[in-house]
């Protein structure tokens, strides 16, 4: 009797293991609930170890005072601000460094994409040594790198570069002119609105016309002088209302003007130039990707070959490009958190670094940092699986 | 069968695991080694020397525990920590003892669960300056660039110093003092803050130091001393103990060249035979020492006085505050009944 039951049972474990798709269930049914099991482990690990050293997790430490000063914010802030206002100063530095980074590395990725298949032989070579010498050498040296020649061949504030009279290259930074509005300002501002929508309009008149006539307008000369023009008739028509507050040597450092600090510059030129040359090599293969059929095929319409690449060649790469470019933005974001190493204040060096060390919170700080991180690459992704969505190909 | 014994295995382990705590001094013997948590490099605290053996005072104070726990003062393994990382690196257990510069607060006390046995040395917050600078005093540096090595309290104090005084500031913060001191020199910033015990080891290592001036005004109260985990006061004991031994030492003019004698003979100053093992010291088996622990410390290492002055001499440190309470310093210990 109980041989017979164990042999079907048997048996029927043997049919439930030889049916595939009853199998692949079962395999997977085994792997979750160990991984289920693996997690309530670690979570259970790291609770009870704080237990045992009489740390709890709280996140009542964002709402006291940080007691520290940053150097760069873009966001009023000082001292006696919260740790939590502190966190949000250094997001913005990462948020301002990855948006620099990312649109640089674009446009100098595009054009280098594009000039490593030139059939000038110099200018190939040089964006094929480039892109071999740049992403060969870790992301971490080009940052000290860059950051090293900022501090140690431009000269001391009291011997500043000075472009003009205006603008000042030193050793701690560059320091711009800043514009200062004053009253009468609005005109500016609406004599600039109706120019970008005048420019919209003509872009779209151009447009049809073409489709229908095929009659070429100079869209983007006449759109480009517009714009500058309109606002500058504003600026005198209102009396200039615009004053430049420039960068004045007093004391130990230069006061007013905008100041761009040695270590955004390093941070951002670094990120960019060091995800340029992959970005470029993105570009190469998607260009490579389009069958030369279609090259050709542009060429005996009789376009130019400028206008081969930017109307034909372009945005049929577009396609190939994006997926891999959506993980070079997110690589050059992530990388952004190197600005530890430099001592720019972003969100590590902030929240993960100074908030972390003032009040001793290494968990809460630390997922709070992986959280906003994690946040951000997916916002990024989903931008760009929007945009890949966009301009796929459509099977009609 | 097998899954059962995984299982056990697995929780036999999170439960080995979980008492790191207790018997910190057991984990110690068992191991034969100390481990200890020091600086990533500041000459004559925690600094290799020529043959990349650690040196300094405060490795010397790792040493002066290994001597009292192990007998020997070299069994020690250091493990250098930042500022930054230092409190998460005694927490994880990867040192017994924390012994890199760390200032005695509030919140790190009580918010950190960590326990500060004592201090081994006054310091206070001060300004370095290239003497070209022309500057004399901390309150004409409104608009300075100032380094700053992060992960201290240096940052508070230079914040609360600058904004009582009406001054503003261009914080540049660094994560090594090795970094800071690059910064420094390349002219990143007019000002290096720190410690002022840090900045004339910063200065000393400077191919020039007599370009550079500490400027007079110390803006903080800065109580360095060895910090163990929260838990496990027998361990907290032993080394408190140590550190006043090595002051007791000074006090009673016990040094590493007449410790061994003093320790054979009975002397006039009970409170020696009692230190040396001579006389019984009542309660000395609960913290699991042997009776020649101190003599261990004081001939191995030396007194409080002869480490402070083989380290921090040589730097042009003046003991100061740092003199025991007779001669007008701070160091003043419990008697040893």
């Amino acid at each position: 009797m109980i041989k017979q039951t164990t042999s079907s049972f048997l048996a029927s474990t043997n049919q439930i293991w030889r049916n595939e798709k009853s199998r692949e269930i079962v395999i997977q049914v085994i792997v979750l609930i160990a991984l289920g099991w693996l997690l309530t482990w670690l979570v259970g690990n790291v609770s009870g170890n704080f237990e045992r050293l009489g740390k709890d997790l709280s996140y009542e430490f964002l709402g006291i005072p940080a007691g520290y000063d940053i150097n760069q914010y873009l966001i009023p802030y000082n001292n006696r601000d919260t740790h939590l206002r502190a966190a949000i100063v250094g997001l913005l530095n990462t948020g301002l460094v990855a948006i620099c980074g990312i649109i640089i590395a674009t446009i100098f990725g595009l054009f280098l994409g594009v000039l490593r298949l030139s059939k000038n032989w110099l200018a190939s070579k040089i964006a094929y040594w480039y892109v071999e010498f740049t992403r060969n050498v870790p992301i971490l040296l080009h940052i000290l790198l860059w950051h090293g020649i900022i501090i140690n061949t431009l000269p001391h504030p009291r011997k500043a570069i000075d472009i003009g009279e205006m603008a000042f290259l030193t050793n701690r930074g560059f320091y711009l002119p800043k514009p200062i509005t004053e009253a009468g300002i609005e005109l500016i501002y609406l004599f600039t609105t109706i120019g970008i929508i005048f420019s919209i309009l003509f872009y779209k008149y151009a447009n049809k016309l073409q489709e229908n006539t095929g009659k070429q307008l100079p869209v983007f000369w006449v759109n480009v002088s517009v714009l500058i023009i309109l606002p500058i008739i504003a600026f005198f028509a209102s009396g200039m209302p615009v004053s430049l507050s420039i960068p004045e040597l007093k004391g130990f450092n230069f006061r007013g003007g905008v100041q761009l600090s040695p270590e955004l510059i390093a941070l951002t030129f670094a990120l960019a130039i060091y995800t340029a040359a992959f970005i470029a090599e993105i570009v190469r293969a998607g260009i490579l990707a389009i069958d030369k059929g279609q090259r050709e095929a542009a060429e005996s319409i009789g376009l130019k070959s400028n206008k081969v690449m930017k109307l034909i060649i372009l945005p049929q790469a577009r396609r190939v490009i994006i997926p891999p470019l959506t993980s070079q933005y997110l690589n050059l974001t992530k990388n952004s958190s190197l600005a530890i190493a430099i001592g720019y204040m972003d969100l590590v060096a902030t929240l993960g670094g100074i908030s972390l060390n003032q009040t001793g919170r290494e968990m809460e700080t630390m997922v709070l940092v992986l959280l906003i991180y994690l946040s951000i690459s997916l916002s990024i992704s989903s931008l760009m699986n929007w945009y890949n969505h966009k301009v796929k190909l459509v099977d009609r | 069968m097998k899954l059962k014994m995984l299982l056990a295995t697995t929780v036999a382990g999170v439960m080995a695991a979980g008492s790191v705590l207790a018997g910190t001094l057991d984990d110690v013997r068992a191991r034969g080694k100390l481990n200890c948590i020091i600086n990533t490099g500041l000459a004559g605290f925690a600094a290799p020397d020529d043959k990349g053996k650690w040196q300094g005072f405060d490795v010397d104070f790792c040493k002066a525990v290994a001597a009292a726990v192990l007998g020997d003062a070299e069994k020690v393994s250091y493990t250098t920590a930042t500022g930054k990382t230092r409190f998460t690196k005694l927490a994880a257990g990867e040192g017994e003892i924390l012994s890199r510069n760390t200032t005695w607060t509030f919140s790190r006390d009580v918010d950190l669960a960590q326990t500060f046995i004592g201090v081994n040395y006054y310091d206070g917050q001060g300004f370095m300056v290239p003497k070209k600078l022309g500057v004399k005093s901390a309150k004409e540096l409104d608009g300075a660039s100032v380094c700053i090595q992060t992960g201290t309290t240096t940052e508070l104090n230079l914040a609360e110093f600058f904004a009582g005084n009406g001054m503003k500031y261009n914080p540049v913060p660094i994560e090594t003092n090795a970094e800071a001191q690059e910064l420094y020199k390349a002219g990143r910033c007019d000002v290096y803050t720190t410690d002022a015990s840090g900045l004339y080891a910063t200065k000393m290592s400077f191919d020039n130091p007599d370009a550079h001036m500490v400027l007079p005004e110390i803006v903080s109260k800065e109580p360095l001393g060895p910090v163990v985990r929260h838990g496990d006061d027998q361990w907290a004991d032993i080394v408190s103990w140590v550190l006043r031994a090595m002051m007791a030492g000074e006090e009673k003019g016990i040094t590493s060249k007449n410790v061994k004698k003093l320790a054979g003979q009975d002397n006039k100053d009970k409170e020696i035979n009692r230190l040396l093992g001579k006389d019984p010291l009542q309660g000395l088996s609960k913290l699991g020492l042997s009776p020649d622990w101190a003599v261990n410390v004081i001939s191995q290492v030396g007194n409080y006085a002869e480490s402070f002055e083989r380290n921090l001499y040589p730097l042009t440190i003046v003991r100061g505050m740092n003199a025991l309470y007779r001669d007008g310093g701070l160091h003043y210990i419990p008697p040893i009944k």
